[in-house]
């Protein structure tokens, strides 16, 4: 069987809009196995650079450290353990990681065992270029800054489905104006009529492709969002902490 | 594919941004609180800027869209420039509900006083505040949640009261119990026993969650603990009486520590019985006649008088030195 991908525009994601911790529930061995492939795209790169930080590993041992907490939750079960009534899924997820990640020895251990049940390929040189280059404060608040990076793996996640979704529905101009006017922040964003005359659209076009693909942007986000909840309850409140708003 | 801190943030915004076909285009956000988002949008059909307060949640059963409605229909049925006007109401294809009001312009009370150290210049904009308030509660509406932020002060002094989510209006029923919001602090409707308001400006009664007591007054007190603010830099604390004003800052004339601390009164019925009497005491402090809370001594009475009076005593005291000067002088 091959190593389940964690990258987002690789489509390990279930097409329904089920949550996954109800695939991981679930029991049979390929839904399981997807389902834990969904969230380790969703959550590796918060647990890495969390784990760089908050337990100060050099990077081959939190990459180590990563694989190995994803595959001894794989194995030993500790998603399907999450109650909803007791809280949102990420907590629970940091909660699990700090006390694997202070296990040391078992950790290791189970890095070995499990490296056989679950091992996903992970670009681990993407997250610690994205460590160096934007590091965080030296007195930030680690929690937050969990939190954050998991807020950006959900919104990149997004971004890919999106991008994926125009290239397999032959809607690359729409894209284009999205990328060009939303992704591409370093400098100063066009107007629409510079943005237009770059792109050969007339204004009303730009405006309209932009609208349409922040609405897809959106729908995306709360698919993706849904999914990683375990509850509708939970759903809403994650919307209304990332976007501030329910679908 | 890594998305930077910067287009993070911006997807954020545009990805909470209410989904507006025809009429309105979203240009920016402005604020987010716990009822909702006020955006700054363009008004297609007029051609200008407005604040468009969009609910965070559809569906109109729900609290934050209940006090939105409630908000928009305060703020249509008064009509004063201390007050933004709001110009349509309507449902998203979201389903979520939303008003387009004035976009107003300038700053919060609290930054304003920061960049104003003047006392007598503070007071006149605390009266402007006063007079909106007194429209509002001759209109049978009480705000219940007046606080620095609340108040936005125009490039040329005007006054604009804002946030009427949570106001009472004496023809209606009491409103029902908010629900929770997440992540945001209190301010909110209050129904008996739901303490909801802002620590500091809340009256006793009102953090006691006694909805029946409510009334100009609740309004009075926290016009108070801005008072008490504008003076001292301070909010008053949230349970048991305020330090005197002097003692946080002894520059504070006795008859405004006066005013202060009848406005600050626990019981209500020692409070101001009108906004409309607060306001005339802090006029008649700033044109030196003497304010009804305040009993004042003869060394009192001496002193404000001469103040009140300094230019013609100046102009009599130098039209003397200058006869005793002459005929002194004359061979």
């Amino acid at each position: 069987m091959p190593a389940p991908s964690a990258e987002p525009a690789a489509g390990p994601f279930p097409r329904t809009r089920h949550s996954v911790l109800e695939a991981v529930r679930a029991g049979d061995e390929p839904g399981r196995r997807e389902a834990f492939g969904a969230l380790a795209a969703a959550y590796w790169k918060p647990v890495y650079k969390y784990v760089r930080l908050r337990w100060r590993r050099a990077p081959p041992d939190a990459e180590d450290l990563t694989q190995g907490f994803f595959a001894a939750a794989f194995e030993k079960g500790f998603f399907e353990r999450f109650d909803p009534s007791r809280g949102r899924f990420r907590t629970y997820l940091r909660t699990c990681l700090d006390g694997f990640a202070s296990k040391e020895r078992a950790a290791a251990r189970a890095q070995k065992r499990g490296g056989a049940a679950l091992h996903l390929s992970l670009d681990f040189g993407v997250a610690e270029g994205e460590l160096r280059s934007a590091p965080p404060a030296p007195d930030a608040d680690l929690d937050l800054y969990f939190h954050r990076e998991w807020v950006r793996a959900l919104f990149e996640q997004a971004v890919a489905r999106l991008r994926a979704r125009c290239v397999e529905t032959g809607r690359t101009t729409p894209f284009a104006v999205f990328e060009r006017y939303d992704l591409d922040r370093e400098s100063d964003a066009p107007t629409y009529a510079e943005l237009g005359r770059e792109l050969g659209l007339p204004v009303t076009q730009v405006t309209n492709h932009l609208s349409a693909m922040r609405r897809e942007l959106r729908r995306h986000l709360f698919e993706t969002l849904r999914e990683l909840c375990a509850s509708e309850d939970e759903f809403r409140q994650e919307a209304r902490l990332v976007l501030g708003r329910e679908p | 594919m890594t998305l930077s801190d910067q287009v993070l943030d911006h997807l954020r915004a545009v990805a909470g941004e209410p989904e507006i076909d025809g009429r309105y285009e979203i240009l920016d956000e402005i604020a987010r609180g716990g009822m909702g988002t006020v955006y700054r949008a363009l008004d297609r059909e007029l051609g200008r800027e407005v604040a468009l307060k969009v609910s965070s949640r559809p569906g109109a059963a729900t609290d934050a869209e209940g006090r939105l409605l409630r908000e928009a229909r305060v703020l249509a049925r008064l009509e004063h420039p201390g007050l933004v006007p709001v110009h349509d109401v309507g449902t998203l294809p979201d389903g979520r509900l939303f008003y387009a009001m004035k976009r107003v312009r300038g700053s919060r009370l609290d930054l304003h006083f920061a960049a104003e150290p003047s006392i007598p210049a503070r007071l006149r904009t605390f009266e402007r505040i006063c007079e909106t308030v007194a429209f509002a509660h001759a209109h049978g509406v009480i705000h219940r949640d007046l606080k620095p932020e609340n108040v936005m002060v125009g490039p040329f002094g005007e006054v604009l009261v804002l946030d009427w989510g949570v106001a009472r209006v004496r023809d209606e029923g009491a409103p029902p119990p908010p629900a929770p919001q997440d992540g945001a602090p209190a301010p909110g409707r209050t129904a008996h026993g739901t303490v909801l308001g802002t620590p500091g400006y809340m009256a006793p009664e009102q953090a006691r969650g006694e909805v029946d007591r409510t009334d100009e007054r609740t309004d009075v007190y926290a016009l108070g603990a801005i008072l008490y603010y504008l003076l001292t830099d301070a909010v008053p604390p949230s349970s048991g009486p305020a330090e005197p004003a002097r003692r946080r800052n002894p520059s504070v004339p006795r008859p405004l520590e006066s005013i202060c601390a009848k406005a600050l009164a626990d019981d209500p019925d020692a409070r101001y019985p009108a906004v409309q009497g607060l306001s005339a005491d802090v006029s008649a402090f700033l044109s030196g006649r003497p304010v009804t809370a305040h009993r004042e001594g003869p060394l009192e009475w001496t002193a404000r008088q001469a103040l009140r009076y300094r230019t013609p005593l100046v102009l009599i005291a130098a039209y003397l030195v200058m006869r005793v000067a002459l005929i002194l002088w004359r061979p």
